[in-house]
This record gives structure tokens, C-alpha cells and sequence, in this order.
């Protein structure tokens, strides 16, 4: 493999109903940062089915050439068709690096691309960097996040990586960048890895256990009443989590014990975990401590639960969480992709 | 109907702790399970069996004490155990270690492959899909239902927004996820076959048809650069202050996170 002779950095533009996915546009403003520092092109490729709408809305966010893949077999996802789209695509355009998000697309459509064409594939990175020899410092998490390794793939083109959703940041969308915008024409080979999609249903409901949830809202008996745990909810919708409760709150009656966090309860080991009103007792701290962050509020500075959280915030839960509400509905709107 | 499941033993990540001094792995004692996702699809193929009578294979890549979990699912009730081991797939990559399953696959008759989503060790996702892809199979991540259906399956596929009903003709691969049952406990007579008569199946280079450059270390395109660890959990921060300055730090706190 001559490695020179691959150049450009790729993103893969992954699309649900039509509508560009925002971990697309994150990498393309981590692709324009890598590219930058390469000398390279940005390439974007987009397979779908009548998406030349998307064209000029992924050059305003950064790619100098977006290469839309058109045909009826793209509509939605399924791993055959697009592993064809995006594997025709490399091979035409030869780049040093493909970015893909690491959804639940991005991680089946991947490894199944690299293993076609023969190349490295780092998971789920959370960090990208180039290396003085120009090479992709992909880092990830491994062992549930205790550790962390940078991945090089060193002999092998094009570098592969999948990313985290919500790590990288997109640019600022401007009209006055000017790109290339062309149709690969594509024919589908129909072949026997073909499935076939009976049904897709939207699922909005919110998983119901505790354990299961990466971001928890957990109430005590601070909150006052069950009137009051309306805050929470709101800031677990703005942050996509689950709202959970100490002993004290549930046995007050303001939560069913199916949510309750603590020996008594559920241990849970959440990526956030939100202690609102709550003392700290031991019993409550042996079910949460495990927590990834840990942000708790409480009126009293000397309140146990300080000791075991990352940020310890010494005030009112009420008078706190709506300012929070009102900064996370500013940035999630500002999420919202125009089309 | 016949099944092949791939397993891999895993420390268990829940058990792991950092040293506080040194933010450092502390791994003596922690102990080795069947991953998850990968006990879930043994136990999805196990409710096959009990249904329809499939035949099932376990296979599992990993040092010569891999075979506790090999033991471990025959106890559960399946009918043949198969170790691949060999220094020769050691130090893999997720790509070796697909080629060097597939490998092995070959030489097993198969109407279903069934891996776990991901270990927990690595979170990777990636060597079901490859497996399928050097097979030549149609492949289905993150399964939660599996119904068979004669000569094909419908499957409930997850999305993080919802999920798809899919048909699928066998022969295929689907990777599984650990919500998709309760997996069951080892039976006692199956503990005892396990520990007296079962005599593992080792396969090692020889066995397989495969390119020693394509596995292992060697075969491997990607490697390990440098790991670390995030460091000793720091003493938290408290801070005072006006509940809209508060409110701020919370959410810088949350930026600085990631988590928006």
C-alpha cells in the first residue's frame, strides 16, 4: 500500500428521514480542523435518496466537496446497500481519513466498511489529533472509561475512525463558503446480505429502569414535595436522562420506590448523576458513588453529599434549576439543524 | 437448525477500581465473566433449542483459561465447546480477531452466527459486523427480539429514536444486546458434565485456513499508540454564589463533561 497516494479527510453524512444527523456537522468541523492542518480536502458523502437539498447546507458547515449518493436502495438505513455506497465512494476519492459518528448507524455501517476494504477501525474516539508524522491520533475509553488509549493505524489507508456524538463541535454556518457538490452515480448490486426493513417505530418514551439510564436527576427530601419534583423532570427532558429520588423522598411518598437510589434501593452508575435536595447518608452514597460526575445542590454547605461530588453547589434546587433549564434550551436549539 | 455463539470472557469492568493514589487499574481479584451481550445471545440461542431443537456451537478466541467460560455455557446447556488459542492470535485488533473467527467459522456448519453487541472490556462493536462481512453474511446489530420463522428470522433492531422490524433470510449473523433476556443459570447436572466429562475442543493456527500475517499482533492495521489512565478522581469544587451564577456553573460543568 502506497500510502501517499491517499489524501483528503471523508465524513460520512449519516441521515434519518432525510434529515441530516448533528454528529454529522460535529465532524465536519473536526474534519475541517484535520484537514486544515493536513493541507487536504474535506470530502462529505451523503448516500440517501433525493438529498441534493443537503448539498450547499454541508459546504455552509465546512466541506469543499460534498459527494451525494443517490438511489432508492438508500432511503433508510441498512448495512448493505450503504456499506456499497460508502465503500464505492473511498475507492473513487482515495482519503488518508474517514470520520464516521458512532451511532447506532455509524457503528454497524463502520466495521462493516473496513473490513471490505481492508483497513483499521477505531471505535467510539472522543479525541483526534494529527501527529507530527501525519498520522491520526484516534483516543477512546476502554474498560467502561477507566482507561484511555490513543490508536494509530500506521501502514493502512484510509484511517478509520467512529466518534462520539456530542464531542466535537460544528463551525458556525456560513454561507459564503464555497464548495463542489457532485453525484456519484451508483448501481446497488442486489446480493444475498440483502435484508429486508418491515417497520420502523418511533420510540420516545423514556427507559424505564434507573440502572439503565446514563443520566440521572435525583431528588431528597430538600425538594420539599412531589409538586416541586417538576423542576427535575424539566431538566431531565432538556438532558435526555431519567429522575430518580433518596429514601427520604420516597418515603415521603413523592416517588415510587421503583426509582429510589441507595442500599435500600437501586445502585446505579450513571455518566451524571444530579443530586438535588439530597443529605448525602451513607446508605444513599453507596448506591450513586460509582457516578461518572457527580453535581449536587444543597442549601446546607456542610451537607455530606459535597464530599463525594465533582461540583457542590451551595444554594437553592428551585432557584437554581430554571436558570439551568433556560441555558439547556438555548443550546439545544441551537442544535436544530435548518434545512 | 444449527447455531453458532461467540463469546468472550471479560473481566468484570463493574468490578475493576482505580487506585485513588495513582489512578491506576487495580485488577487483582477482579473476576472473569461471559460478556453481557454475548450472555444474552447464548441464552437467546438457548431458547431456540428448547423450542425448535437447534444444535448449538459455542466459540470463544481467547489464553488457554477462556475455557472457564466455554465450561461455563456448557453448564447452561449447549452441545459442543470450541477454544481458539494460539500465540499466533494474540495482541489481535478487532480486524485480526474477525478474520481469525471467520476462520474458524468456516469449518462450522451454520444456519446463525450469534455475537454480543460489544464487551465490556473494549466497547468496541466491531467484530460481529466484520465476522458477517468476511462470511459473506446479511448482519443485524443491536437485536433485542429474535423470532424464528422456518427458513428466515424477524428481528426488532434498536436505534437510539426508535427500532426497525427486520426480515432476515438465514444463513446471517446478528449481534445481541444483554436487554434481550434473562440469561438462565447453569443446571447442577450440567455443572457436573461440564466439570467431568466435557473435554474442551482446542483449535489452535493449525486448524484454522488462515493467513498467519492477517492475525494476531502482525495482522493487526491498528495499534495501541499509548494508554493512560484519567488520573485519581480530583476533590470536588464547591462553590457560592448567585442561584443565575450558580446555574452557569452547573452548565460549564456540563460543557466541560460533554454531556451537552
Amino acid at each position: 500500500m502506497n500510502i501517499s497516494e491517499y489524501s483528503g479527510v471523508m465524513v460520512f453524512i449519516e441521515q434519518r428521514t432525510n434529515h441530516v444527523q448533528n454528529v454529522s456537522l460535529e465532524l465536519l468541523g473536526k474534519g475541517r480542523k484535520i484537514a486544515d492542518e493536513l493541507g487536504v480536502q474535506l470530502i462529505a458523502v451523503l448516500p440517501g435518496h433525493q438529498v441534493d437539498k443537503h448539498g450547499r447546507l454541508l459546504v455552509e458547515y465546512g466541506a469543499d466537496k460534498v459527494i451525494l449518493v443517490d438511489d432508492v436502495a438508500l432511503e433508510s438505513y441498512t448495512t448493505e446497500p450503504y456499506t456499497q455506497a460508502v465503500v464505492k465512494a473511498i475507492r473513487e476519492t482515495n482519503p488518508e481519513v474517514v470520520l464516521v459518528g458512532a451511532t447506532s448507524i455509524g457503528r454497524d455501517l463502520a466495521p462493516r466498511v473496513s473490513a471490505r476494504i481492508k483497513t483499521g477501525l477505531t471505535a467510539d474516539c472522543t479525541s483526534l489529533d494529527i501527529s507530527e508524522d501525519r498520522m491520526l491520533l484516534m483516543t477512546r475509553p476502554a474498560f467502561g472509561g477507566n482507561i484511555m488509549a490513543t490508536i494509530i493505524c500506521p501502514d493502512h489507508r484510509p484511517q478509520m475512525s467512529t466518534v462520539r456524538p456530542g464531542v466535537m463541535t460544528k463551525m458556525e454556518r456560513s454561507s459564503d463558503r464555497t464548495g463542489e457538490i457532485v453525484t456519484m452515480p451508483i448501481t446497488i448490486e442486489k446480493n444475498r446480505q440483502f435484508v429486508e426493513v418491515l417497520s420502523f417505530e418511533k420510540e420516545t418514551e423514556a427507559r424505564q429502569d434507573i440502572q439503565e439510564a446514563t443520566i440521572l436527576i435525583s431528588g431528597g427530601r430538600g425538594v420539599g414535595s412531589a409538586e416541586n419534583f417538576k423542576s427535575l423532570y424539566a431538566l431531565s427532558d432538556e438532558l435526555g436522562g431519567m429522575v430518580s429520588a433518596s429514601r427520604a423522598a420516597v418515603d415521603s411518598g413523592w416517588m415510587d420506590h421503583d426509582r429510589q437510589v441507595g442500599q435500600t434501593g437501586k445502585t446505579v452508575r450513571p455518566d451524571l448523576y444530579f443530586a438535588c435536595g439530597i443529605s448525602g447518608a451513607i446508605q444513599h452514597v453507596a448506591g450513586m458513588e460509582e457516578a461518572e460526575l457527580i453535581i449536587a445542590i444543597n442549601k446546607d454547605k456542610n451537607s455530606k453529599i459535597f464530599e463525594v461530588a465533582d461540583l457542590g453547589v451551595v444554594g437553592d434546587v428551585h432557584k437554581i434549576l430554571p436558570f439551568v433549564v433556560e441555558e439547556l434550551k438555548k443550546i439545544n436549539a441551537s442544535k436544530q439543524i435548518e434545512d | 437448525m444449527k447455531i453458532v455463539v461467540c463469546i468472550k470472557q471479560v473481566p468484570d469492568t463493574n468490578e475493576v477500581k482505580l487506585d485513588p493514589k495513582t489512578g491506576t487499574l487495580i485488577r487483582e481479584g477482579v473476576p472473569s465473566i461471559i460478556n453481557p451481550d454475548d450472555k444474552a445471545g447464548l441464552e437467546a440461542a438457548l431458547r431456540l433449542k428448547d423450542e425448535f431443537g437447534a444444535h448449538i456451537t459455542v466459540l470463544t478466541m481467547g489464553p488457554p483459561q477462556a475455557k472457564v467460560a466455554l465450561q461455563e455455557a456448557y453448564a447452561m446447556g449447549v452441545d459442543r465447546v470450541i477454544l481458539l488459542t494460539d500465540r499466533v492470535f494474540a495482541g489481535a485488533d478487532t480486524l485480526a480477531t474477525s478474520t481469525t473467527i471467520a476462520a474458524a467459522l468456516s469449518k462450522i456448519e451454520y444456519d446463525l452466527v450469534i455475537t454480543g453487541r460489544q464487551a465490556i472490556d473494549g466497547d468496541t462493536a466491531q467484530v460481529g459486523p466484520q465476522i458477517a462481512e468476511h462470511l459473506c453474511l446479511p448482519q443485524i446489530s443491536y437485536v433485542s427480539v429474535f423470532e424464528h420463522h422456518g427458513d428466515h428470522a424477524i428481528v426488532k433492531r434498536i436505534f437510539e429514536d426508535g427500532f426497525q422490524k427486520i426480515k432476515v433470510n438465514y444463513p446471517c449473523l446478528i449481534t445481541t444486546l444483554s436487554e434481550m433476556n434473562e440469561a438462565r443459570y447453569m443446571s447442577v447436572k450440567g455443572i457436573i458434565a461440564a466439570h467431568r466429562e466435557l473435554e474442551v475442543e482446542t483449535w489452535t493456527y493449525a486448524d484454522i485456513d488462515a493467513d498467519a500475517l492477517k492475525m494476531g499482533l502482525k495482522g493487526s492495521p491498528t495499534k495501541v499508540n499509548k494508554s493512560f489512565t484519567k488520573g485519581a478522581k480530583q476533590a470536588g469544587k464547591i462553590i457560592e454564589g448567585t442561584p443565575k451564577e450558580l446555574a452557569n456553573a452547573i452548565v460549564d460543568k456540563l460543557k466541560e463533561k460533554f454531556i451537552v
